[in-house]
């Protein structure tokens, strides 16, 4: 008896010790029983996403599509990439949840309900794709600090929710408003209440766009928790850092934003280009703002094998930030010559567009298609790693499949 | 005479009584350190099996630091010298991954721990440092990939159309 209680004791202890911390009912814990605190969570069941997704970290959370998970049209939830800097919020109690707008640039602080926000302005739903600052960094050399996404940290849903502009005019915004930041609820990884993960933002002209939403739905939905539920700011077009998550608070800054990952390193590149794995001062970094032009083969998957004499059909989506995608082309030679591709016209601003061509391969083979878009700037997407920056944002770099004719 | 008797007579009662108050003392402190280890006299009871114990046991002590295949299975670190103090030091605020997606030389990697330092409350490695910053720069050091790479891990399958 003696002996078995000093076992019981001692795994306990040795529990405590994985968990960091007492349990303090541990007695009474029940044959089997896992602790919630040490089981694995599955992040597929979590987050209801496709078990094809690509966890790249969980703690935090950051997890990417494959280019053939994104064939739809519009995003499901399951296909789209979560990119979290802190610990995803578990408390979003939504009757009392307010958003308040502060910062140099108010008259007075005003917060609203979100009852109040939905009730009280027009509501307008679009389409808006939402690229990670850092998608395509596993490719940099040197190498970029950070999760190493590779071609999967994009999206585009159907986000609605109220225009942030019509609030501001509710709000009343003093003529120097340079900038808005938000802040949110999620948590420091260190756990410092102090600190806030994540507080990014966009100029002024960016969040007076129409298209501009304090989203309360995703693709007809609410939000789901991961994404910033209830409440997200959306800037489509801009890195998606912008578009701020589990929303609290707005700062009407007669300055550009400073709060978390506005300075630094992060989400800014060299104002200037630079040699690769050159050392950049900071005083000579430039905030992203549009993303740039690019494009994703989404069928068929890579490494598809078909038979000589027969054609495929390939297709995609291409955006290209605060512009438009004026072509789409694809080449089956390396880059030695392009043919169109048949281009949609975007559902609305800042969506993405549908593109789909009909590929004949002339003889057996290994092939590479790669796609290239061009911006409405006449810009195009570059076969190589564009220029190098020290955190690995910005790869544009047109994407390849591998197709086998036998 | 009858004094000295009289004095040695009370003494003696002193006496045993102070053995009396000595004895109900350490009663009462042994009672109450018992009741510090286990508060609800949870051992008089006899309502748990053997079998409780060893099956938490089983699940979850056993090989909580399994090297298999020269990879630490807990986190995926790579096994090597300073492991234990990577393992300690740089996943109690966020996941392996975090390290085990990067590649850096040691400068960098020290760079990092610096940023950590300043803006995300890493504490001071004190003379750990040195073996952490080995042991990355070894086991996650940079590779050349060019400007493009090749296509690789190309899982082949036949499409049907």
């Amino acid at each position: 008896m003696q002996r078995r209680k000093f076992v019981k004791k001692g795994v306990l202890i040795s529990l405590s010790t994985l968990l960091g911390a007492e349990i303090v009912y541990g007695k009474n814990l029940p044959m089997g029983y896992e602790l919630l605190g040490l089981q694995d969570p599955d992040p597929f069941k979590m987050f209801d996403k496709d078990s094809q997704m690509v966890v790249l970290n969980d703690k935090p959370w950051n997890i990417e599509a494959q280019a053939h998970l994104l064939d739809d049209k519009i995003t499901p939830n399951r296909y789209m990439f979560i990119r979290n800097n802190g610990i995803i919020p578990s408390n979003t109690s939504v009757d009392d949840w307010t958003l308040s707008f502060d910062g140099e640039s108010v008259y007075e602080k005003k917060t609203f309900s979100l009852k109040d926000l939905k009730s009280k302005f027009k509501q307008y739903t679009y389409q808006l794709t939402l690229e990670c600052g850092g998608n395509g960094r596993s490719e940099f050399d040197p190498p970029a600090k950070g999760n190493q996404w590779t071609v999967g940290a994009v999206s585009c849903a159907e986000w609605t929710g109220i225009r942030l502009r019509d609030v501001l005019e509710d709000v009343g915004i003093k003529s120097d408003a340079v900038y808005i930041g938000y802040h949110a609820v999620d948590t420091h990884l260190s756990g410092d209440p102090k600190k806030e993960p994540i507080s990014r933002g966009v100029p002024i002209s960016k969040a007076l766009q129409d298209e501009t939403l304090l989203a309360f739905k995703m693709n007809g939905e609410e939000i789901p928790l991961a994404h910033g539920y209830p409440l997200r700011l959306i800037a489509g077009g801009w890195p998606a850092s912008a578009s701020g998550k589990w929303l609290k608070g707005i700062s009407v800054r007669n300055k550009v934003h400073d709060g978390t990952k506005m300075t630094g390193t992060a989400y800014r590149v060299p104002c200037e280009p630079v040699a690769p794995g050159e050392k950049v001062a900071d005083e000579n970094m430039c905030i992203i703002e549009s993303m740039p032009v690019k494009s994703l083969i989404t069928y068929p998957k890579s490494g598809a094998v078909i038979n000589e004499g027969k054609s495929l059909k390939i297709r995609g989506h291409a955006w290209a930030g605060e512009l438009s995608a004026e072509k789409v082309e694809y080449s089956i030679d390396f880059g030695s010559s392009w043919k169109e591709c048949s281009l949609e016209t975007p559902a609305n601003r800042l969506a993405w567009q549908h593109f789909s061509a009909d590929l004949r391969f002339p003889k057996k083979g290994y092939y590479e298609v790669w796609a290239r878009a061009t911006d409405s700037n006449g810009v195009a997407q570059p076969m190589v790693l564009p220029g190098w920056n020290p955190k690995g944002y910005l790869n544009n770099a047109c994407h390849r499949i591998a197709i086998k004719v036998s | 005479m009858e004094d000295l008797n009289k004095f040695r007579k009370s003494a003696d009662q002193i006496l045993r009584l102070m053995y009396l108050v000595f004895f109900v003392f350490i009663i009462i402190a042994g009672f109450l350190v018992y009741l510090l280890v286990d508060p609800s006299f949870s051992a008089f009871k006899k309502n748990d099996s053997e079998e409780n114990y060893i099956s938490i046991q089983n699940q979850e002590v056993e090989d909580f630091d399994k090297i298999e295949n020269g990879i630490h299975v807990r986190t995926g670190f790579v096994e090597g010298e300073g492991l234990q103090l990577v393992v300690n030091n740089c996943t109690s605020c966020h996941s392996a991954k975090l390290v085990t997606q990067n590649r850096m030389s040691k400068e960098q990697w020290s760079a990092t721990i610096r940023w950590m330092q300043e803006t995300q409350n890493l504490w001071d490695l004190g003379q750990n440092e040195e073996a952490i910053l080995t042991y990355l720069a070894t086991h996650y050091a940079p590779k050349k990939g060019g400007r493009r790479q090749n296509l690789s891990d190309i899982e082949w399958y036949d499409l049907e159309q």
